[in-house]
C-alpha cells in the first residue's frame, strides 16, 4: 500500500506532541483556577467558623466595636466587633484615593496632552519606579518621615489613619496614574482636534472632551487604586498605631483589617476563637477584593454602552 | 473667569501637580539612598544579622531573597507559560474562558497578605512544611502567577499570526509551532515581564512573614548539599528575606542600630529592584537578537 | 458594469477522465463558511498531476478561501464541508492526520512569512522536526531547495544571517524553499509574487516551471500574464463560485462565459 497514504491515516509524533502539549497547558490553567478556588474555600471555611462553630454573631462582627475574641460578651458570644478595623480600612483607603486622584489626573493629563517625548518617557519611568518601591520601604519611610511630620503639624502621636493615608497615597498614585494614562490615550485624537478647532481652550477640551470620554477608564483606575490601598498590609501596619479601637479621628492610633491580621495570626493558635476571628477578617478582605473586581467589570460594561 | 485665564490657571496647576509627583519620587529615592548607602559596606553585606547588639549585617537575608526569587521563578515560570499558552493559543471563545480570565484577574488583585495567609494555612500548617523557603516560594508563586500569565499571553498574542500559519503549513503540530516558533519571538516580552515581576517578588514581604518565616537560620556557605539543614540551598529552612527583615526590625527590632540597619537594607532592596527594572528591557532585547539571529 | 449581472450557476468546469489523466487532487462539493458568511460555493475541481493550475478572479472572490481549505489551513477559522480527495483519501475528514497531510500538501502564503531565525534554520527547522538530523544531509537539503527556489546564489555566503534581513522578494523565495525542503507532493501558492518586483517575479516563475517536473502546483494570482505564462489550467473565481475552469490557453483566448471574458479582457467590474 501507498506509504504516504498510510502515514496520513495514522497518528504521528505530531499528534502525540499536540495531545501532550494541550494537556500541559490545560493542566497549568486548571492549577491556577484551583488555587483561586481553594483560596476562597479555605479562607471562607475558616472565616465562617467564627459564626458557625464559635457562635459569634454576624451583626456584632459588622457593627460593634469590641474586639476581644477570646473573651465572651454578656450574651455568651465571643466579642468580635470588627467595626474599628473595617472603619480603619475604609478610612485609609478613601482618604488615600481622595489625595491621590487629583495628582494622578494631573500627571496623566500632563503626560498625555502636554508633555513632549522626553517628558512622557521621564514620567513613565517615574510611575514605574514608584510602583517598584517595595511596600516595606514605604512603611519605613512612613515611620521616619510621615509619622514625625504628622505629629508635628497635625498633633497626636503621629500614628493613625492620616499617616496611613499619606503612605498609601504615594503607593496608589502610580496605579491610578498609569491606568488613567491608558484610558486617556485611548480617546481618539480627532475628538480633541474637533474641540480645539471649535475654539475651545486646551483646558476646556481636556475637561469637557478628553476627561469625559475617558471617564469609565478613570473610574476603573480609581477602583484599582482602592483595591490596592484596601489590601495593603505592612506599610499601613507600620504607621497606623495598631490599636483595635474605634478611630476617634484621623490622628489616633487605629488599625485596619490587614494590620490586625499581620500582627495577630502569629500570636493565636489555629482553631481557637481568636484565630478564627482573624480569618473572618481575611474573609472580609477577600470579599472586598471580589467586590472591587465586580465594580470594575460593571464599569467596563456601562462604559461600553 | 474668562476661559483664557481659566486655561492658564488649569494648565499651570497640572504642571505644578506633575512637578510635585516628580519631587515626591526624587525625595523618596534621595532619602532612601542618602540615608542607606553610607551604611552599605562589604561587611554589612556579608555578616549575619544581630538581634540585640549593633553591627549586624544582612548576609543571610540577601542570600535568602535571591534564592527565594529563584525558587519562585522555577515554580511560576512553567505554570504561567502553560497557562499563557492556553489563553493565547487554545482557549475557545466561550463563557468558561471568561470565567478563567476572571479568576486570574481576581487572583492578581487579592491582597498579598491573604495569599500569604492561605499559604500559611495550607502549606505551613496543613502540609506541615513549617516556615520554610519552599512554602514562601509557593506563596510568592501564587502572587506572581497572574501577572506572569497575562504577560505571557500578551507576548504570545503580539506575535503575528503569519508565523503560526507558517509552522502549521509545514506540518508541525500547533504545540511545536508555539514552543519553537512563537515563544522565541515572544521572548523579549516574556523576559521583560519576568524581570519586572522578579522586582515585585523581591520586595514582597506580606506574603512571606507567615510562609518563609521571620527568622534567618544560620547557614553554612560551604555546605551545598540541599538536603542538609544548614545548607544555603536547603529549602525547608525558615528564611527571612530583606523585605521581611525591614518590617521585622521596624515593628519589633530592639538592636540599637535598628534605624541604620533598616536604612541600609532599604537601600539595598531599592537598588536591586532598580537594577531589575533597568535590566528588564535591556535583557529582553539582547535575548531576542540571540534567539532569532541563530548564529550557531 | 454591474458585476451582479452574471449568472453564477451557469458554469463551465473542465472534467478529466481519471483513466487517462493522473489526478493529484480533487475537490467535491466544497463549501466554505466563515460563521454565517458563505464564502465559497460548490467547488468541484480536479487538479492534474505535475501541472500548474492558476486560480484567478477579483479580490474577495474566494480564491484564498478555497486554496487554504485544500490543506486544512482553514481549520478553526472557517467551516469547510464537502470532500477533498488526495491519494484515495478524503483529507477533509476528522480521521486524517492533518500534520502528515500538510507535509504532502505544502503552502506558500500571500505575504512572505519566514521565521525570525537564520536563513539556514528557516529551511532546516521543520526538516529536523521531521527526524532528519544528520548535518550533511541537512546541508544538502538547504542547498538544493535554495537552488530550486532561485535563491542560492544570493545567500549562499551568509546562511546564518537572519531571514528577516532579506528583501521581501528574497523572503518569499525563502518561503518557497522552505516549503520545497519538505518535499511535498503538491504546492499551494497564494499570490507568491504579489510582493515581488518584476525581476524576482520572473525568477519565481522560472522556479515554478522547474518545480513542475516534480510537483503539482496550484497558484492564486492576480497577474493575468503570469497565469497565462506559467499555468496549464486556469480556474476563474467570481463571488465565491468557480465560473469557468479550462486549459489556460482556452480561458484566455476562447472564454466560454461572459464573466470570464470580461475579466480576462479587463472589462470587468
Ligand atoms: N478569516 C476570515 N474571516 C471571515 N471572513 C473571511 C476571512 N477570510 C476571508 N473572508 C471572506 O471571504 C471572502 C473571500 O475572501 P478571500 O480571501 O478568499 O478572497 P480572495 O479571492 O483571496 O481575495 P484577494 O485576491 O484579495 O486575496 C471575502 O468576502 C472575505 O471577506
Ligand atoms: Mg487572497
Amino acid at each position: 500500500m501507498d506509504p504516504i497514504k498510510t502515514k496520513i491515516q495514522t497518528r504521528s509524533k505530531e499528534t502525540r506532541q499536540e495531545i501532550w502539549g494541550q494537556l500541559l497547558s490545560y493542566a497549568a490553567i486548571i492549577l491556577i483556577v484551583a488555587v483561586v478556588c481553594s483560596i476562597f474555600m479555605f479562607v471562607a471555611s475558616k472565616g465562617l467558623a467564627t459564626f458557625t462553630k464559635d457562635h459569634a454573631s454576624l451583626r456584632d462582627f459588622l457593627f460593634t466595636t469590641d474586639w476581644s475574641p477570646t473573651t465572651m460578651g454578656k450574651d455568651g458570644r465571643p466579642l468580635v466587633g470588627a467595626l474599628p478595623m473595617i472603619a480603619g480600612s475604609f478610612g485609609v483607603t478613601v482618604l488615600a484615593v481622595i489625595f491621590a486622584t487629583p495628582f494622578a489626573l494631573g500627571t496623566a493629563l500632563y503626560m498625555t496632552q502636554l508633555a513632549g517625548k522626553h517628558g512622557q518617557k521621564l514620567l513613565q519611568s517615574v510611575t514605574e519606579l514608584l510602583v517598584g518601591i517595595p511596600s516595606v520601604v514605604y512603611g519605613f519611610i512612613g515611620l521616619n518621615v510621615v509619622v514625625p511630620f504628622v505629629r508635628e503639624h497635625f498633633g497626636g502621636s503621629g500614628y493613625g489613619i492620616l499617616s496611613g493615608a499619606f503612605v498609601l497615597f504615594v503607593m496608589v498614585l502610580p496605579t491610578i496614574t498609569s491606568l488613567t494614562v491608558d484610558s486617556l490615550r485611548a480617546v481618539p485624537s480627532h475628538y480633541q482636534a474637533a474641540s480645539l478647532a471649535l475654539g475651545a481652550t486646551e483646558w476646556q477640551t481636556m475637561y469637557k472632551v478628553t476627561l469625559r470620554a475617558a471617564l469609565p477608564g478613570i473610574l476603573t483606575a480609581i477602583v484599582f487604586g482602592m483595591a490596592r490601598a484596601f489590601g495593603e498590609a505592612l506599610a499601613v501596619q507600620m504607621v497606623i498605631g495598631n490599636a483595635t479601637l474605634m478611630p476617634h479621628g484621623l490622628l489616633t492610633a487605629s488599625s485596619t483589617l490587614t494590620s490586625v491580621l499581620t500582627m495577630g495570626i502569629g500570636n493565636t493558635v489555629m482553631g481557637t476563637v481568636g484565630n478564627n476571628a482573624l480569618w473572618s477578617l481575611a474573609l472580609v478582605l477577600l470579599l472586598m477584593s471580589l467586590l472591587f473586581n465586580l465594580v470594575v467589570k460593571w464599569i467596563g460594561r456601562k462604559g461600553r454602552i | 473667569m474668562n476661559p483664557k485665564t481659566m486655561n492658564k490657571l488649569a494648565l499651570t496647576t497640572i504642571k505644578v501637580i506633575t512637578g510635585l509627583v516628580v519631587v515626591i519620587l526624587a525625595f523618596l529615592l534621595g532619602r532612601i539612598l542618602l540615608q542607606g548607602v553610607p551604611h552599605i559596606s562589604w561587611r554589612f553585606l556579608t555578616t549575619a544579622s544581630q538581634e540585640f547588639v549593633a553591627g549586624g549585617g544582612i548576609a543571610y537575608q540577601l542570600f535568602n531573597s535571591f534564592y527565594l526569587l529563584v525558587l519562585t521563578l522555577l515554580l511560576s515560570l512553567p505554570i504561567s507559560l502553560g497557562a499563557g499558552i492556553f489563553l493565547a493559543e487554545y482557549a475557545p471563545k466561550n463563557w468558561l474562558t471568561e470565567v478563567i480570565r476572571m479568576a486570574i484577574e481576581i487572583l492578581s488583585s487579592l491582597p498579598s497578605v491573604v495569599v500569604g495567609l492561605f499559604g500559611f494555612l495550607l502549606f505551613v500548617v496543613q502540609f506541615k512544611l513549617g516556615f520554610s523557603l519552599i512554602a514562601g516560594a509557593i506563596a510568592l508563586t501564587f502572587f506572581n502567577l497572574p501577572l506572569l500569565t497575562r504577560n505571557v499571553e500578551e507576548s504570545l498574542k503580539s506575535v503575528s499570526n503569519l508565523q503560526r500559519e507558517a509552522g502549521l503549513a509545514l506540518g508541525l503540530s500547533k504545540w511545536t509551532t508555539v514552543l519553537k516558533v512563537i515563544i522565541p519571538e515572544a521572548v523579549p516580552g516574556i523576559v521583560t515581564g519576568v524581570v519586572l515581576g522578579a522586582g515585585r517578588v523581591f520586595g514582597e514581604a506580606a506574603a512571606l512573614i507567615y510562609t518563609a518565616g521571620q527568622s534567618a537560620s544560620v547557614i553554612d556557605f560551604t555546605n551545598w548539599n540541599p538536603f542538609d539543614a544548614a545548607s544555603p540551598l536547603n529549602w525547608s529552612r525558615p528564611a527571612e528575606t530583606l523585605a521581611v527583615h525591614i518590617w521585622k526590625i521596624n515593628s519589633e527590632g530592639i538592636m540599637p542600630d535598628a534605624a541604620a540597619v533598616s536604612a541600609g537594607t532599604s537601600a539595598v532592596l531599592i537598588i536591586v529592584v532598580l537594577l531589575f527594572n533597568l535590566s528588564a528591557r535591556y535583557l529582553g532585547n539582547r535575548l531576542h537578537r540571540k534567539l532569532t539571529s541563530a548564529d550557531k | 458594469m454591474d458585476v451582479g449581472k452574471y449568472d453564477l450557476n451557469d458554469t463551465e468546469i473542465l472534467q478529466f477522465d481519471p483513466q487517462q489523466t493522473e489526478l493529484a487532487l480533487t475537490t467535491k462539493d466544497l463549501q466554505v463558511y466563515y460563521g454565517k458568511n458563505h464564502a465559497f460555493y460548490d467547488g468541484s475541481l480536479q487538479f492534474e498531476r505535475y501541472k500548474i493550475t492558476s486560480l484567478i478572479g477579483a479580490s474577495g472572490s474566494g480564491k484564498s478561501t478555497f486554496l487554504r481549505s485544500l490543506n486544512r489551513m482553514n481549520d478553526g477559522v472557517a467551516r469547510v464541508t464537502g470532500q477533498i480527495w488526495y491519494r484515495g483519501l478524503d483529507v477533509n475528514s476528522p480521521q486524517i492526520n492533518v500534520y502528515q497531510m500538510r507535509k504532502q500538501i505544502g503552502m506558500v502564503f500571500q505575504r512572505p512569512n519566514p521565521f525570525s531565525k537564520s536563513i539556514r534554520d528557516n529551511i532546516t527547522f521543520a526538516v529536523r522536526e521531521n527526524g532528519i538530523k544528520e548535518q550533511k544531509k541537512l546541508d544538502e537539503i538547504v542547498e538544493t531547495s535554495l537552488k530550486q527556489a532561485a535563491l542560492w546564489d544570493e545567500v549562499k555566503d551568509d546562511l546564518n544571517k537572519s531571514a528577516l534581513s532579506l528583501s521581501g522578494g528574497q523572503q518569499q523565495r525563502l518561503c518557497i524553499a522552505r516549503a520545497i525542503a519538505m518535499q511535498p507532493d503538491i504546492l499551494l501558492m497564494d499570490e507568491p509574487a504579489s510582493a515581488l518586483d518584476p525581476i524576482s517575479t520572473l525568477k519565481v516563475e522560472e522556479t515554478m516551471m522547474e518545480l513542475k517536473k516534480n510537483y503539482t502546483i496550484i497558484i492564486v494570482t492576480h497577474n493575468m500574464q503570469q497565469a497565462s505564462r506559467v499555468s496549464d489550467y486556469t480556474a476563474f473565481f467570481h463571488l465565491g463560485h468557480v465560473i469557468e475552469y479550462a486549459q489556460t490557453k482556452n480561458i484566455f483566448t476562447f472564454p466560454q462565459k461572459r464573466a470570464t471574458d470580461d475579466y480576462v479582457s479587463g472589462n470587468f467590474g
